[in-house]
C-alpha cells in the first residue's frame, strides 16, 4: 500500500513514517502542503494522511487539490482538535483520528478506507 | 421597621384627631350641661322669687286696700283670705298681729289668736323692714310653713303687720317641676344651710345640706364639687332676692355624662376598630409584597447563578479545548516516538528479549494513551459543532446504550428494569448527544453500584415539559456537598478508578444544547436518580464561537 503523509511536525511524520515502513508500507511524507502535491504529481498514492492543520494550505484543501489529481485516492485525517473541520472530514466520508494514535488503529482505518 | 412606619404615619394622625374629637365632644357635652342647668336654675330663681312677691304684692294690697278698723273684724279677714284663696293659692289663714307681736285677729284652720310672734326671727325683722318672708319652720302648728308678714304704719307712728301663712307645698311642686335629669335634685335651703324643702336625695327638710352654703351673689352661680363618694356633682346655686331662701340644684356628673359615655364607647370602639384594619392591612401588603419581592428576587438569583454557570462551563470549555489541542500535538510526538522505540525494540533480537525495555516503553505508551483519553474528552467537552438532528425514538437510544453495558451488567449481575411509557412521542434531535448523555449517566450509575445492584429506566412523556427519562440507581449515593459539584469540569468521586471528571459536565453541557434540562437527586446509601427532561423541539441552533 503506497501512502503519503503530510503533516506540519516533522518529528511526528517522520516517526510515523517509518513505523509505517517497518510495517511494510510504501511510505511517503512531506511537511507542506506544496511539497506533497510535488509528491503527488511524480507518484501514485492508494491513501494519504493528512494533518487538519497546516499553515497556508489546511488538510481539507489539501484533499481537494489531491483529489483532483487522483480521483481515485482516498484519505485519513489525523487532528489535534476537535473542531467545526473535523466534522466536515467526518462528513465527506473520509475517516478522522484525533491525535495521538494508536498506530493499529490508524492502519485499521486505512484498511478499511481502501476496501471501500 | 418599614411596617412600623407605615403604622405610625398611618395611626398618629387618626389618633390624633380621635383624641382632638374626644376631647372637644366631652368639653361641649360638659358645658352643654353647666349651661342648660344654669338655665334651669335662673328659671327656677325667677318663678320663686315671683311666687314670693304675688303674694307678698297681693298681701300689701290687701293692707292699703282696707281700712285697719275692718281688717280687725273677722268676718272681714275670713272673706279677705277666701278671695286671696280664689285668686292665688297657697295661703293657709291671715292674721293681725299688733306691734307688739300679739295677733289680734286671725282667720284659718287653726286656733292662732292671741299668740305671741314677737321671739319669732321674721317678726323681728318687721320694724326695720316692709314686709318680711319667714324661712319654712314648723312654729305652732307643727307643720313646715312659711309666714308672709307686710308691716303697715299708722298715722299715730305705730304700726301693725298682717301675715299669712303659706303653704310649701306649692313650692314643693314648683321645685320639683323642673326636668332636671341626670339624678337631678332642686331644693330651697336658708343661709345657714338647712334645707327648706324636701329633697330626693340630699336629706330631710330642717337637714343641713352635705355642702357649703354657697357665697352670696346676685346672679345664678355654678360650681363643681366631689360628693361623699368621691363623684363629681354640679351644684347650681341663686340667692332669692328678698327672701331668706337660696336655690339650689344638684346634679350627678356620671349620670348627666351617661350619653357621652355611650358615644364614647362608640369611638373608642370605632379607633380599635380601625386600628386593627389598617394594621391588618398594612400587615397583609407588606407580607405580600416582601414574599413576592423574596420570590423574585430568588428568581433572579437562580437565573444569576445559572448564567455564571453555564459562562464558567464555557469559558472553562475554550480553555480545555486549547490545552488539549497544544498538548495533542506534543504527545502525539511522544506516542510516534516511543511507538518506534517499542518496533525497534520488537524487531532486533538483542533488544526484544529484554522485557525490562519493552516494559518501560509499554509503561510510556499507556501514559500517552491515558493522557489522550482525557485531551480527547476535554475536547468532547469543548466541541460545539452543529447537530445531526434526526428523527429519535428515545426508547432505541437508550437499549442502544444499555447494549454497551450489557455485558458489564451480566458480570456483576446488576438487574435492570426497563418502563417505558406507550404514548412517548418520536422527536427531532441528535442522536450521538442522546447517547453520549444516556451513556454517561448509566456508567456512572454502574460505578456507584455493588454487584447485585439495581438500575431502573423509566420514560414518560409530560405534556407541558416533554420527555422525561428517570435513571434511578441504588448505589452509593451522594452528599449535599457532592450534588452542588457534580457538573463542573474535572470533579470526580472515581479519579482512582479512572475517571476524568468530565462525564457528567459533558451531559450537562450536551443536555443544555438540546434544550433540556437535568435533574438530580441523591441520598447518601440509599441511591441516585438523574431525570433528563427533553422538549420535543430542540431549540434554534446557535454559533457560540
Amino acid at each position: 500500500m503506497r501512502v503519503l503523509l503530510v503533516d506540519d511536525e516533522e518529528e511526528f511524520v517522520t516517526t510515523l513514517a517509518e513505523r509505517l515502513t517497518i510495517r511494510g508500507f510504501a511510505v511517503e511524507y512531506a511537511t507542506k502542503a506544496a511539497d506533497a502535491l510535488v509528491l503527488a504529481g511524480k507518484n501514485v498514492y492508494d491513501i494519504a494522511v493528512l494533518d487538519m492543520k497546516m499553515p497556508v494550505i489546511g488538510g481539507l484543501q489539501l484533499r481537494e487539490m489531491l483529489e483532483r489529481q487522483h480521483p481515485e485516492m482516498k484519505f485519513i485525517f489525523l487532528t489535534g482538535h476537535g473542531s467545526e473541520d473535523d466534522y466536515r472530514a467526518g462528513s465527506t466520508g473520509a475517516g478522522y483520528l484525533v491525535k495521538p494514535v494508536d498506530i493499529n488503529i490508524l492502519i485499521q482505518k486505512m484498511k478499511e478506507a481502501i476496501e471501500q | 421597621m418599614a411596617v412600623l412606619l407605615t403604622s405610625l404615619v398611618t395611626l398618629l394622625p387618626l389618633i390624633v384627631i380621635t383624641s382632638i374629637d374626644y376631647n372637644f365632644t366631652q368639653k361641649s357635652i360638659e358645658s352643654e350641661n353647666l349651661l342648660r342647668t344654669l338655665r334651669i336654675g335662673s328659671n327656677a330663681r325667677r318663678s320663686i322669687s315671683f311666687f314670693l312677691s304675688e303674694r307678698l304684692s297681693a298681701l300689701s294690697f290687701v293692707v292699703r286696700d282696707n281700712p285697719v278698723e275692718e281688717l280687725y273684724q273677722p268676718e272681714k279677714l275670713q272673706s279677705i283670705l277666701l278671695n286671696l284663696r280664689e285668686s292665688f293659692d297657697g295661703f293657709v289663714d291671715l292674721g293681725m298681729v299688733d306691734s307688739a307681736g300679739i295677733q289680734r285677729n286671725y282667720f284659718g284652720p287653726y286656733n292662732l289668736e292671741g299668740k305671741d310672734y314677737s321671739t319669732q326671727d321674721w317678726f323681728k325683722e318687721i320694724p326695720n323692714k316692709r314686709f318680711s318672708i319667714s324661712e319654712v319652720f314648723l312654729g305652732f302648728r307643727k307643720v313646715p310653713h312659711l309666714i308672709i308678714g307686710v308691716r303697715h304704719t299708722l298715722p299715730d307712728g305705730s304700726f301693725f303687720v298682717l301675715r299669712s301663712a303659706i303653704d310649701t307645698k306649692r313650692f314643693n311642686e314648683l321645685l320639683s317641676g323642673f326636668e332636671l335629669g341626670g339624678k337631678g335634685d332642686s331644693f330651697l335651703i336658708n343661709r345657714e344651710g338647712i334645707i327648706q324643702t324636701p329633697t330626693l336625695y340630699h336629706g330631710q327638710v330642717f337637714d343641713r345640706m352635705v355642702y357649703a352654703v354657697p357665697k352670696y351673689s346676685e346672679y345664678t352661680e355654678i360650681r363643681e364639687e366631689t360628693n361623699a363618694t368621691g363623684e363629681s356633682v354640679i351644684i347650681c346655686s341663686a340667692y332669692i332676692p328678698d327672701s331668706p331662701y337660696i336655690l339650689v340644684i344638684i346634679k350627678n356628673k356620671n349620670e348627666l355624662m351617661k350619653p357621652w359615655r355611650e358615644t364614647r364607647v362608640i369611638l373608642i370602639g370605632f379607633l380599635v376598630v380601625s386600628i386593627s384594619v389598617i394594621l391588618l392591612v398594612i400587615l397583609g401588603v407588606s407580607t405580600y409584597m416582601v414574599n413576592n419581592m423574596y420570590l423574585v428576587d430568588q428568581r433572579r438569583l437562580i437565573a444569576l447563578h445559572e448564567v455564571e454557570y453555564t459562562n464558567k462551563l464555557a469559558s472553562i470549555g475554550r480553555l480545555a479545548a486549547g490545552v488539549a489541542h497544544e498538548i495533542n500535538n506534543p504527545l502525539a510526538i511522544i506516542n510516534e516516538k516511543a511507538g518506534l522505540i517499542k518496533d525497534i525494540f520488537s524487531l532486533k533480537e538483542n533488544y526484544a528479549g529484554d522485557s525490562k525495555l519493552v516494559g518501560l516503553v509499554d509503561s510510556v505508551l499507556s501514559s500517552v494513551e491515558r493522557c489522550g483519553t482525557i485531551t480527547k474528552r476535554l475536547l468532547s467537552f469543548a466541541r460545539h459543532i452543529d447537530s445531526a438532528i434526526e428523527t429519535i425514538q428515545i426508547g432505541e437510544v437508550i437499549k442502544e446504550v444499555l447494549g454497551f453495558l450489557h455485558k458489564e451488567a451480566e458480570y456483576r449481575n446488576i438487574t435492570i428494569k426497563i418502563d417505558f411509557a406507550e404514548n412517548i412521542p418520536t422527536f427531532q434531535s441528535d442522536r450521538g448527544k442522546l447517547q453520549q448523555i444516556f451513556l454517561n449517566i448509566i456508567n456512572n450509575a454502574f460505578a456507584a453500584m455493588s454487584v447485585g445492584g439495581h438500575l431502573e429506566v423509566s420514560v414518560r412523556y409530560v405534556e407541558a415539559e416533554g420527555i422525561k427519562a428517570k435513571i434511578i440507581d441504588n448505589g452509593c449515593g451522594m452528599s449535599e456537598a457532592e450534588l452542588g459539584k457534580i457538573y463542573e469540569p474535572f470533579y470526580s468521586t472515581k479519579t482512582k478508578a479512572g475517571g476524568t471528571g468530565l462525564g457528567l459536565s459533558i451531559t450537562y453541557g450536551l443536555v443544555q444544547e438540546l434544550g433540556g434540562r437535568i435533574d438530580v437527586a441523591s441520598r447518601v446509601g440509599e441511591g441516585t436518580s438523574f431525570t433528563v427532561t427533553l422538549p420535543l423541539e430542540a431549540p434554534q441552533k446557535t454559533k457560540e464561537r
